[in-house]
C-alpha cells in the first residue's frame, strides 16, 4: 500500500482528478502505469506519435479520429489529466449514486457519451454530422467492400431518417433522437474501468 | 346470444373431436391389441374374417373383405397419437384467451390427463414408448436442435459466461443442494425412506434440476423481456440439459457402485470435463464439415435440407457412440454452421431447414407433454408425502438461493448487472419440464425406489408449469421487468453501433487490456480471412450495414407497391381494356406505381415521364403475352419485375452513364430473390434486364457502359 500511495502523491491534483471522473485509486494507478508505458521518452505528456505507435490502433478503421479526440483544439499534447478525463467517459455509468441538485453532470453519464461519439464524426467542430462527413465515416468503416455509389445511397438514406428539420445535416439533438432506443450505458462502457 | 355461440362452438368442436378420438383409439386399442389384457374377451373384428367357421385345409375360400391390422400396427398407433397431440394444439388457438394466459404445455398436460383417464377406465396401458432408446435417440434431439438452431448468436456470445456460469455451476448447485437436504429428510425415520441412499438422492435431485425455456420463453417474448434475461434463460436451459444428463449418467454409475472412493469422485468429475469439452470440439468439427459440404450442393439444391439434418443427427449419434455429451454436440454444432450453412444455401432450402426444425421439435415437445399427462393417470404411484412435499420445497428454495448467491458473485463482471427483479424472473421461470420427465421415466429398474421418483418428479414438474407458469405473467407484468428497446432496425443504429463498437475497441487497445470486443474482433478477422474462403461459396463479404441497408429499401419498396395496389379503381389506367383479361393486378398497376414512386422520391428519375412510361408499358404487355396470365412463373416473374422496376425508379440517377451500375443493381436484387435454381427464371432475367437496360437507353442518351 506505500507505494500506492506514494504514486498518488506524484500525481498533481490527484483528489481533483478522482471528484471529477469517479475513478477509484486502483484504477488511476494503472491508468497512470498504462500513460507512463505509452510516454517513451517520459516527458510527461502524450503526442500523436505515441498514440500512433499502438499497434491495434493504428489498424482500428476510425483510429486516426478516436486520437484525434484525445487532443482538444489548438492543443498538440495530452497530459495525464486530459487522459484519465477522456477516458472517463468509458466509465460504466453508476446507478446508485446520489444526484446531488447543484454537481455537474458526471462525464460517464449517457449524454457526454453522446456527445464523445458525435465529434468522432464532425471533425470540423460545427455542431452538425454533414453528408461528407457522415461519407468520410463509411467510407473507413466499410471501405473495401462497397462501391462509392451504395456508399453515398446509404448515406443518404442515414440522413434522410434521423433529419427532422431537413437541413442535411444531423445535429446533436437529431443523433440523439436516433439513438434513444438503443442502450449507451452498454454500447459505450468498458467493463473494468468500473 | 350470437356472439356467445360462435365463441363457443370451436371450443365444442374441439371438444368433441378430442373425446371421439380418444375414445376411438381407445377402443381400436383395445380391439387390436395383440396381448390383450383379458383372453377371454374375443376382437370383435376378426369374427368377420371367420366367414367360414370349419376352414377345411383342402379349399382356401377367399374372404371378401379382411383386415390385417398387426402389419400396420406400430406406424398406425404413432401417427395417431401424433395427430392427437396436433389436434390438441390446433384446438388450443382456435380459442385464442386461452394460450395467452395458459402456458401451452400447461394444456397439453392437461389433454393428455384427459386421454390417460380415459385411457385407465378403459383398463388400457399406454403405449411402450417411452423407452431409454426411444427417448434418447429419437425424440431429444429434435427438441436439442430446435433450441441451438434458433439461438440468437450474437447476444449469446455476448454473454457466453453468464450463461455458462448459470448453467454449469447453476445445476449443480441444485442437484447437490437438493440431494444432500433430501438425503437429510430421508434420515428422519418418520418418513419411512430411509432406504434410500446418498447416490440415489443426488440421482433423483439432477433430475429435478434440469429447467425447461420452452413456457417461459413465450411469456418472455410475450411481453417483450430485454434481451438479456431472455438469452441467460434460453442459454441456461440449453445447457443445463446437457450438465444434468452428464449429471445423471454419472450419479446412475454411481448409484450402482456399492463403495464410493475419493479416487472416484475425482474420476468423475475429470470425466464430466472431458464429455462436456469433447462434446463442444465434435459439434464445432462437424458444424465446419456440414458448411464445407454445403459449399459444393449448389447443384442438388434439393438434398441441402437433408444434409443439414443428416449431419446433426450424426454428430448427435456418433457423440452418443464415445459417450460424450450428445446435446453438446448437436448445439454446437447447430451454432456453427447457421451462419456459413445459410449464406451456401438457397432461400428455399433455408425456409425449408427452419421449417422442419421447428416441427419436428415442436411435435417431440408436444409428444412429451403429452405422455406427461396420460402416464400420470395410468402409471402405479407410490405416493410419500413427506419425500414429496419436501423435493419439491427444497427443489424451489435451492433454485431461488442459487439464482441469488450466483448473481452475486457474478454481477461484478457483467456490463449490465442483474437487478433484483431480473433475478426473480430467472428463479421463478425455473419450470420443470420434458427432459426431467424422461429422465425419471427411463430410470433404470435396478433403483429400488424407482416409482416414487417418477411420482415426485410429475408432482415437481405439474406444480411448476401449472402454478409457476400460469403466474409468472402476471407477476412479470406486475413487477414491470425492464423491456427490451429493439423494436426496429433503422441503418441510423446499425451505423452508429458499428462506430462506437470501433471505438470501444480502440478505446481498449489504448488501455492495454482485453475483453470481448478483442476476442470478437480477432476471430471475425479470422473469420474473414480464412474461414469464409474454405466454407463458403460464392464468398462476397458484405457488410452487416449494406445488407440492413439493401433490407430496408427493398422493404420501403414493397410498401409503396402494397399502398398503391389496393387504389385500383381510383386510378387511371393506360392500359386498354383488351390488356386486362391477360394481365394480373400487379401489371395493371405498375404505370401508377411508377409514377408515384417517382413523385415519391421527389426527384424525377427519367426525363421524360410518359415515354418512358409508354415504353415500359409496351415492353412488358409483349413480355406478358408471351407468358400465360395464371402461371406461377408468371406472376413470380412479374412480381421480381415490379421490384426490379421500382428498385430502379427509387434510385437517385443524377448522373447519366451509371447505368451499368443500375443493372448491377437490378442483377443482384434479382439474384437475391432468384435464390432457386429455376431454369425458366434464369432465362428470364437477360431479357428483363435487357428491357429495363433498354429503357434507361431510351431515356438518358446512348451513353451505355457494361
Amino acid at each position: 500500500m506505500g507505494s500506492t500511495s506514494s504514486t498518488l502523491l506524484k500525481i498533481p491534483n490527484v483528489e481533483v482528478l478522482m471528484q471529477e471522473t469517479g475513478f477509484s485509486p486502483a484504477h488511476i494507478i494503472r491508468l497512470h502505469d498504462r500513460f507512463k508505458a505509452l510516454d517513451k521518452e517520459g516527458r510527461g505528456h502524450l503526442c500523436p506519435q505515441d498514440f500512433g505507435a499502438i499497434k491495434e490502433l493504428a489498424m482500428n478503421p476510425i483510429g486516426d479520429r478516436i486520437i484525434g479526440a484525445f487532443f482538444s483544439p489548438g492543443k498538440e499534447t495530452v497530459d495525464f489529466h486530459t487522459f484519465v478525463k477522456i477516458l472517463a467517459h468509458f466509465r460504466p455509468v453508476d446507478k446508485d449514486r446520489p444526484k446531488e441538485p447543484n454537481s455537474p453532470e458526471p462525464i460517464n453519464s449517457r449524454s457526454n457519451k453522446l456527445k464523445f461519439a458525435f465529434q468522432l464524426y464532425d471533425q470540423d467542430k460545427d455542431g452538425k454530422i454533414s453528408r461528407d462527413e457522415l461519407l468520410k465515416v463509411l467510407r473507413s468503416m466499410l471501405g473495401m467492400q462497397v462501391t462509392e455509389e451504395q456508399l453515398e445511397s446509404i448515406a443518404d438514406r442515414t440522413i434522410q431518417e434521423a433529419d427532422l428539420d431537413r437541413d442535411e445535416a444531423i445535429s446533436f439533438e437529431e443523433f440523439r433522437k436516433s439513438l434513444e432506443k438503443v442502450n449507451i450505458d452498454h454500447k459505450m462502457s468498458i467493463r473494468f474501468l468500473r | 346470444m350470437v356472439l356467445n355461440f360462435n365463441e363457443r362452438s370451436p371450443f365444442t368442436y374441439l371438444m368433441c373431436v378430442i373425446c371421439i378420438a380418444s375414445l376411438g383409439y381407445g377402443a381400436n386399442v383395445m380391439a387390436f391389441e395383440p396381448t390383450s389384457t383379458s383372453p377371454s374377451k374375443l376382437p370383435p373384428w376378426s369374427q368377420v374374417e371367420d366367414t367360414d367357421p370349419d376352414p377345411d385345409p383342402g379349399e382356401t375360400t377367399q374372404a371378401v373383405f379382411t383386415l390385417n391390422y398387426p402389419r400396420i400396427q406400430i406406424p398406425f398407433e404413432i401417427t395417431l397419437w401424433v395427430l392427437l397431440a396436433s389436434f390438441a394444439k390446433i384446438g388450443f388457438h382456435v380459442y385464442h384467451k386461452i394460450t395467452v394466459w395458459v402456458p401451452e404445455s400447461c394444456l397439453l398436460i392437461s389433454i393428455g390427463l384427459i386421454v390417460g383417464g380415459i385411457m385407465h377406465s378403459l383398463h388400457e396401458k399406454p403405449p411402450a414408448v417411452l423407452t431409454s432408446n426411444a427417448f434418447f435417440l429419437y425424440m431429444l434431439p429434435p427438441i436439442v436442435l430446435d433450441s441451438g438452431y434458433f439461438m440468437p448468436t450474437r447476444p449469446f456470445f455476448e454473454n457466453f459466461g453468464t450463461v455458462l456460469w448459470f448453467a454449469v455451476v447453476g445445476t449443480l448447485w441444485n442437484s447437490i443442494g437438493i440431494g444432500i437436504s433430501l438425503f437429510a429428510i430421508c434420515q428422519i425415520e418418520v418418513f419411512g425412506v430411509q432406504d434410500i441412499t446418498l447416490q440415489e438422492n443426488f440421482l433423483f435431485a439432477s433430475i429435478i434440476s434440469a429447467v425447461e425455456p420452452v413456457a417461459v420463453l413465450t411469456v418472455f417474448e410475450d411481453i417483450s423481456v430485454h434481451e438479456q434475461l431472455y438469452i441467460v434463460v434460453f442459454g441456461e436451459c440449453l445447457f443445463n440439459d446437457a450438465v444434468t444428463v452428464v449429471l445423471y449418467n454419472l450419479f446412475n454409475h454411481v448409484a450402482a457402485l456399492e463403495v464410493v472412493e475419493a479416487g472416484d469422485v475425482f474420476l468423475d468429475i475429470g470425466h464430466f470435463f472431458v464429455v462436456g469439452l469433447g462434446g463442444t470440439i465434435f459439434g464445432a468439427l462437424f458444424g465446419f464439415v456440414t458448411a464445407f459440404t454445403t459449399r459444393f450442393t449448389g447443384k442438388v439444391r434439393e438434398i441441402e435440407p437433408l444434409i443439414i439434418f443428416l449431419y446433426s443427427y450424426l454428430a448427435y449419434l456418433i457423440a452418443e457412440l464415445l459417450a460424450i455429451s450428445s446435446i453438446m454436440a448437436i448445439v454446437i454444432c447447430a451454432l456453427t454452421m447457421k451462419y456459413y450453412v445459410e449464406e451456401n444455401v438457397s432461400q428455399r432450402s433455408c425456409t425449408t431447414i427452419r421449417h422442419v426444425i421447428k416441427m419436428v421439435g415442436s411435435v417431440s415437445e408436444t409428444l412429451i407433454f403429452f405422455f406427461l399427462g396420460v402416464v400420470t393417470i395410468t402409471t402405479e404411484h407410490e405416493w410419500n408425502w413427506g419425500y414429496i412435499l419436501f423435493a419439491l420445497l427444497f427443489a424451489l428454495l435451492w433454485r431461488g438461493l442459487g439464482i441469488l448467491v450466483l448473481t452475486q458473485i457474478i454481477n461484478p463482471f457483467r456490463t449490465i448487472p442483474f437487478n433484483f427483479k431480473d433475478q426473480f424472473g430467472l428463479a421463478y421461470g425455473g419450470l420443470r419440464g420434458a427432459v426431467s420427465f424422461a429422465l425419471a421415466f427411463t430410470l433404470p429398474d435396478s433403483i429400488g425406489r424407482k416409482d416414487l421418483f417418477i411420482t415426485g418428479t410429475i408432482v415437481v414438474i405439474i406444480f411448476t408449469v401449472f402454478i409457476q407458469g400460469i403466474t409468472i405473467r402476471p407477476l412479470l407484468k406486475l413487477m414491470n421487468v425492464r423491456k427490451t428497446n429493439r423494436n426496429q432496425e433503422t441503418i441510423n443504429d446499425e451505423i452508429h453501433k458499428r462506430l462506437m463498437e470501433h471505438t470501444v475497441a480502440g478505446i481498449e487497445d489504448l488501455c492495454g487490456q482485453w475483453s470481448h470486443y478483442y476476442w470478437k474482433d480477432k476471430f471475425m478477422k479470422f473469420n474473414n480471412r480464412i474461414l469464409r474462403k474454405i466454407l463458403i461459396r460464392d464468398n462476397h463479404p458484405e457488410s452487416s450495414i449494406v445488407a440492413l441497408y439493401k433490407k430496408l429499401e427493398l422493404q420501403n419498396a414493397m410498401e409503396v407497391l402494397d399502398q398503391m395496389s389496393g387504389d385500383i379503381s381510383a386510378a387511371p389506367s393506360l392500359i386498354s381494356l383488351q390488356y386486362v383479361s391477360s394481365i394480373s393486378r400487379p401489371v395493371l398497376l405498375f404505370s401508377e406505381v411508377f409514377e408515384t414512386t417517382v413523385s415519391y422520391t421527389n426527384k424525377h428519375t427519367l426525363p421524360d415521364d410518359i415515354t418512358a412510361r409508354e415504353i415500359l408499358m409496351r415492353r412488358h404487355t409483349s413480355l406478358r403475352r408471351s407468358l400465360r396470365a395464371g402461371s406461377f412463373h408468371g406472376t413470380v416473374c412479374n412480381t421480381i419485375y415490379m421490384r426490379a422496376l421500382i428498385y430502379t425508379g427509387y434510385r437517385k440517377t443524377k448522373k447519366n452513364a451509371k447505368s451499368y451500375i443500375i443493372i448491377y443493381i437490378i442483377y443482384t436484387l434479382l439474384n437475391m430473390e432468384m435464390r432457386v435454381f429455376d431454369p425458366f427464371l434464369a432465362l428470364f432475367l437477360p431479357e428483363c434486364c435487357k428491357n429495363v437496360a433498354e429503357v434507361f437507353l431510351s431515356a438518358h442518351g446512348p451513353k451505355f457502359e457494361l
